[in-house]
């Protein structure tokens, strides 16, 4: 397990003491009844601007892959294997969403394909690269669901 | 939207020149209903599902595929892998090596001899103790026979070869050995399909088992069967092998790919065929 990287980071995030402190590092997020995490991983509002840039972008939500989004529609290629996100907002809570980003498989379970963007090396031979890395940030968690939270009918 | 470079997150981004006629967020679900007809002869590119394989039905890759890219598969004067199996049928009457033989010195006429071969592939060997793929059978011969140089797996000879050994099984249904020694191999390659890898935490069945049939950004997911193989991309401007094809997969998913040829790509190859038993062996096909 190549946690320590992570936690390495995160260890020097909390000796800088800038406005990073208090964001919550992948193992030390609380989930609420698996569904619910209610405190903002970064104690920064997210901005649903580059929210909206991140869902789309293919190295990072990559969430338009799965997600065919009409607020989107100025990009080709929405996939379909989940739902559409049109009006997301209105059947979920921010902290629902936060943990849906975070760890979908708390809130689906294990079988769902969707991937955790918060969770540190869940999948067996993690490449390289990617190993002790969260797909996203927590900033940018927060970002998308800053975006999310405009999504309504 | 670009596509990535090497390494980079390209599940589902690609070039995917057919898929453009899909508009975003088109209903684009089943498999189309079109007959691969070559030459006359019809394909089988759906099947039932063998025993123990959660499908309602086998469809060939073939049939996610646009009409566009379709077509290339139906003519073999269109088929942009015919020039790789012309190859292949040349270097089988090639003399090479020390032995001053050439394929066609112990095996004749490939239509013949080599009719049925790939269908049955990966096949066990004693000799070896495990099972050849048609690369490694290939592979012996030429070293073990003909005293020549091995090829390297995805060099332009193999694949021009397997290609052309391949093509002579076209149309007959895939069936490979799954018990006996095969067991071990077959269950190996099972647990491989179902295992969740990479930083995006997924198995081979949450794309080709459980969402087949649906659009993921560009692509049109399949049932990621091997009775193509090996196969002409669009993208890769080539011939690649399954391996190849695993590997690629693999790396969507940021996860560290098995060596072409390891007893794991083996495996899972011998598992994959297996799954796709009943369908038409379709080499060389095209994909986009
Ligand atoms: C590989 C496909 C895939 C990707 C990528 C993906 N999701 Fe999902 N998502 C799903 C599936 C499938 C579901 C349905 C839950 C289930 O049953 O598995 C889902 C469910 C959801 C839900 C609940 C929707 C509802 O109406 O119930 C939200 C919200 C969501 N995803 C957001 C996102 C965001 C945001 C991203 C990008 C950061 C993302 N997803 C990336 C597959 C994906
Ligand atoms: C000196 C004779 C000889 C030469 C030359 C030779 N082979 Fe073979 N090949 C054999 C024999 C003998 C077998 C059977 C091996 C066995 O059953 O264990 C065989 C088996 C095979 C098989 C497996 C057939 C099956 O039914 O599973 C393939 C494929 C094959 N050879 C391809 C080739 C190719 C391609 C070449 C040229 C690059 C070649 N061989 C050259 C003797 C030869
Ligand atoms: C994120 C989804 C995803 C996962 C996970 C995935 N693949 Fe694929 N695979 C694709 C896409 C997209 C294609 C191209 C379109 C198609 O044929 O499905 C593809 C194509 C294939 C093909 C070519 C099928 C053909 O007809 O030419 C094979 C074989 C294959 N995958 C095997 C695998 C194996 C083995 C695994 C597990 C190691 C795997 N895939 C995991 C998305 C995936």
């Amino acid at each position: 397990m190549r946690r320590s990287v992570a936690l390495t980071a995160i260890a020097t995030i909390g000796l800088t003491g800038s406005v990073f402190a208090s964001q919550i590092a992948p193992e030390n997020v609380t989930f609420v009844d698996d569904i619910e995490v209610p405190i903002s991983l970064t104690g920064q509002a997210g901005d649903a601007a580059k929210g909206r840039e991140w869902y789309a972008g293919r190295k990072l939500g990559n969430c338009l892959a799965c997600h065919a989004t009409t607020d989107l529609n100025e990009l080709p290629f929405h996939g379909e294997v989940g739902p559409a996100m049109d009006g997301v907002a209105d059947r979920y809570e921010e902290a629902q969403l936060r943990a849906i980003l975070v760890n979908s498989k708390k809130v689906f379970g294990d079988q769902t394909i969707m991937p955790g963007f918060y969770v540190v090396n869940p999948g067996a031979r993690t490449a390289g690269d990617f190993q002790g890395q969260t797909i996203m940030s927590a900033q940018q968690i927060e970002d998308v669901i800053a975006y999310l939270k405009t999504l309504t009918e | 939207m670009k596509c990535g470079g090497k390494g980079s997150l390209r599940w589902g981004a690609g070039l995917a020149l057919a898929s453009l006629l899909v508009g975003a967020g088109a209903a684009y679900g089943e498999p189309n209903d079109n007959k691969l007809v070559i030459d006359g002869q019809t394909l089988t590119t759906e099947a039932a599902a063998p025993e123990g394989v959660e499908l309602d039905k086998l469809y060939s890759g073939w049939r996610f595929r646009s009409p566009e890219t379709q077509e290339l598969q139906t003519d073999d004067f269109e088929n942009p892998a015919m020039v790789a199996v012309d190859q292949g049928a040349e270097l089988w009457g090639t003399v090479d090596g020390s032995a001053g033989k050439s394929c066609m010195s112990c095996h004749g006429e490939a239509e013949a001899s080599m009719k049925g071969v790939r269908a049955g592939y990966p096949k066990w060997s004693d000799k070896r103790g495990k099972p050849h793929t048609l690369e490694t059978q290939i592979n012996e011969c030429r070293t073990d026979r003909m005293e020549a140089d091995a090829w390297k797996w995805e060099s332009s000879n193999m694949l021009g070869m397997t290609a052309f050994v391949g093509l002579q099984s076209r149309g007959m249904p895939v069936k490979v050995q799954t018990d006996g020694p095969m067991a071990q191999w077959h269950a190996k390659g099972k647990e491989l399909y179902f295992t969740r890898v990479g930083q995006l935490n997924m198995s081979c069945a949450n794309c080709h088992q459980e969402n087949y049939g649906k659009m993921i950004r560009a692509d049109h997911l399949s049932q990621g069967h091997i009775n193509g193989f090996p196969v002409y991309r669009l993208k890769w401007g080539g011939l690649g092998s399954s391996h190849r094809r695993f590997k690629g997969c693999m790396e969507n998913i940021r996860a560290t790919p098995f060596k072409r040829g390891s007893d794991e790509f083996v495996a899972l190859e011998l598992y994959l065929a297996s799954r796709g038993a009943g369908l038409s062996v379709e080499t060389p096909s095209v994909r986009n």
